[in-house]
């Protein structure tokens, strides 16, 4: 079998208008500039656009022996009426609440204390950073085991006695639960909030200072009247990230308290998706769980844009 | 040095002086024994045997210091194999999110191909949907996926591709991108150099830093990844190291424990003294990731 089709090859193209060429050129370049773009779209199609309308989906969904069914508000009612489900928003609530007092407020004030030391710069940030840096599995063994034992040979009891203070049972006492996990989760994470507003800090123009201190304004109104209102918009967003954060709770009662904790005072909302869903083989109501997650994360969210566009 | 809250002419003196460095020595001290205190401790606890660590008041410094913690925790957790296996899902998850992320990063800068923007805006969304809320659709992808009904568990690809679809990968990376002026690009452009070729002599030489920076977070988000791995990697073999210490840690004693935790967070403490500049300089740079 031949091939050969002279007339044809040898024919010269005629010569495109100028406003195809132009149009051809713009089409390449776009499947060039759409070739570069696949892979993480792609990944960004399976593993975050897709699962968020699934997720949706699955929540009004049963699936039972691979047989998947619309059951309308189903899950929804099922889950609501776990008596967990209000003691798993209590504890969130009361572990975000805690942790914006302490986890918040505090890497501020080390910031602006950092910021007014001239020496040992280098080593007190890489101190404050270098819990960030551990696996939070490791550091929540270490203060399991060695920090929150109940017994005395614990590492806080033996402080507590050393200063003759009531000691505590830690994660043993229902009361002591969670200000125990916040006390933990600020140590893992306060290196990062203290780094930015360290930055931030460092942008406020001096002659502020100056001009306040030539009106008479001490260290505290310094603070409240330069330092605050220069910073605002970093700690409005810190905020902002530290309650959707601290909401997401999980490692800290899955290894400090095995998950639920005494009586219930640990679980928190997240956990209850982990159980719903991975131990009690009901992905569907996890689903829900989670959908009720995102609205209550987009109320918060809701009202930050609010407060923060009515300042403005 | 620009003025800050207290004036340095005050720091200096009589008064002020003292009180400066008195305040200095408190804070030095105090974020030492805050900080560094409880990693002394998990150290030297390990090192103690599982009586003297029951003994109250608890020993400063162990007695009769022994490493067998530490060497039961190397053996019976198999610590070897869990630390190849996070390293080598933080490999992976370095190259394919370098790989990914800054050829769409150079798209979304310089190629600018239609609807460009709306796939930049829809990644950015994603920074705002918590990672809890996603976790079950998640696994349900992951272990059937769609069109191609592949199971991914425990295949490293489950962590791997996750971590590419990371939105401020792409914000750091687009955003560097736009500072390199266009002038090179269409210089390079005149010469006849294929957009890839762009990619690869020009922009990447020049953005060194900031792909440094974008490896070291892919490498500590890996190292310290918990719940899904926990769920993607079901079986020993796969396991990483927090996910394995946390699977082993109900059957084994407290002190062994401790020792693999110490283990598994000397790779993560040597990163950060080895790039604590570029650590620190990307996060405040970023200053979105806390």
């Amino acid at each position: 079998m031949t091939i050969v089709a002279p007339h044809i090859t040898k024919q010269p193209s005629p010569p495109a208008p100028v406003a195809r060429t132009k149009r051809s050129r713009k089409l390449r370049d776009n499947l060039t500039g759409h070739a570069f773009l696949i892979g993480a779209v792609v990944c960004f199609a399976l593993f975050m656009w897709f699962p968020m309308i699934r997720g949706i989906v699955m929540s009004f969904q049963r699936t039972r022996r691979g047989e998947t069914t619309w059951v309308g508000w189903d899950n929804y009612t099922r889950i609501v009426a776990d008596p967990s489900f209000w003691i798993a928003w209590k504890n969130t609530f009361v572990f975000t609440l805690l942790a914006l007092v302490l986890g918040y407020l505090l890497p501020f004030f080390v910031a602006i204390l950092l910021n007014e030391l001239r020496h040992f710069k280098g080593y007190l940030r890489i101190l404050v950073y270098l819990p960030v840096m551990l696996p939070p599995a490791s550091a929540l063994f270490l203060f399991k085991y060695y920090a929150y034992d109940p017994s005395d040979a614990g590492l806080f009891n033996a402080i507590l006695k050393v200063l003759h203070l009531p000691t505590s049972e830690w994660m043993q006492s229902p009361g002591m639960t969670i200000p125990a996990m916040v006390i933990a989760s600020t140590w893992m994470n306060m290196g990062g909030a203290v780094l930015i507003y360290l930055a931030s800090l460092q942008n406020i123009p001096g002659e502020l200072y100056e001009a306040a201190e030539l009106d008479g304004a001490g260290v505290a109104r310094r603070i409240w009247n330069v330092t605050i209102p220069q910073t605002r918009l970093i700690l409005a967003l810190l905020a902002m990230l530290q309650i959707v954060a601290t909401m997401q709770l999980f490692i800290e009662p899955l290894i400090l308290a095995n998950g639920a904790g005494t009586q219930d005072s640990a679980t928190s909302v997240a956990y209850l998706i982990y159980q719903h869903g991975f131990f009690q083989n009901d992905l569907n109501g996890a689903a829900a769980l989670g959908v009720i997650m995102l609205l209550v994360l987009a109320a918060f969210s809701a009202v930050y844009v609010r407060l923060t566009t009515k300042q403005d | 040095m620009t003025r800050t809250l207290i004036s340095q002419a005050q720091l200096r003196r009589g008064r002020g002086r003292f009180l400066y460095w008195a305040v200095l020595a408190v804070v030095v001290l105090g974020f030492t024994l805050v900080f560094l205190g409880p990693l002394y401790w998990m150290v030297t606890g390990a090192l103690k045997s599982g009586q003297e660590i029951a003994q109250t008041p608890p020993t400063l410094w162990p007695r009769d210091p022994e490493l067998r913690n530490y060497a039961d925790a190397w053996n019976n957790l198999d610590l070897a194999k869990l630390m190849f296996n996070t390293f080598y899902y933080a490999a992976g998850a370095v190259f394919f999110q370098l790989v990914f992320d800054t050829a769409a990063a150079y798209a979304l800068s310089k190629l600018r191909p239609a609807f460009g923007n709306v796939i930049l805006a829809a990644m950015l969304a994603t920074l705002m949907i918590p990672a809890m809320v996603l976790i079950v659709p998640q696994y349900v992808t992951a272990i059937d996926l769609p069109i191609v009904h592949v199971n991914l568990l425990d295949s490293p690809w489950a962590i791997w591709l996750p971590l590419v679809a990371n939105a401020f990968n792409i914000f750091l990376l687009k955003r560097f991108f736009d500072s390199i002026p266009e002038d090179l690009i269409a210089a390079a452009q005149v010469d006849g150099a294929s957009p890839l070729r762009t990619l690869w002599s020009i922009i990447l030489p020049m953005s060194r830093p900031i792909l440094g920076v974008v490896s070291i977070f892919a490498v500590t988000a890996v190292w310290k990844d918990f719940l899904w791995p926990k769920l993607v990697m079901p079986s020993p073999e796969t396991r990483t190291l927090s996910v394995g210490i946390y699977a082993f840690s109900g059957g084994t004693p407290q002190n062994v424990v401790i020792a693999a935790s110490v283990i598994a967070a000397i790779p993560t403490v040597i990163i950060f003294l080895v790039f604590q500049r570029n650590i620190m300089s990307g996060l405040t740079t970023g200053s979105l990731k806390g």
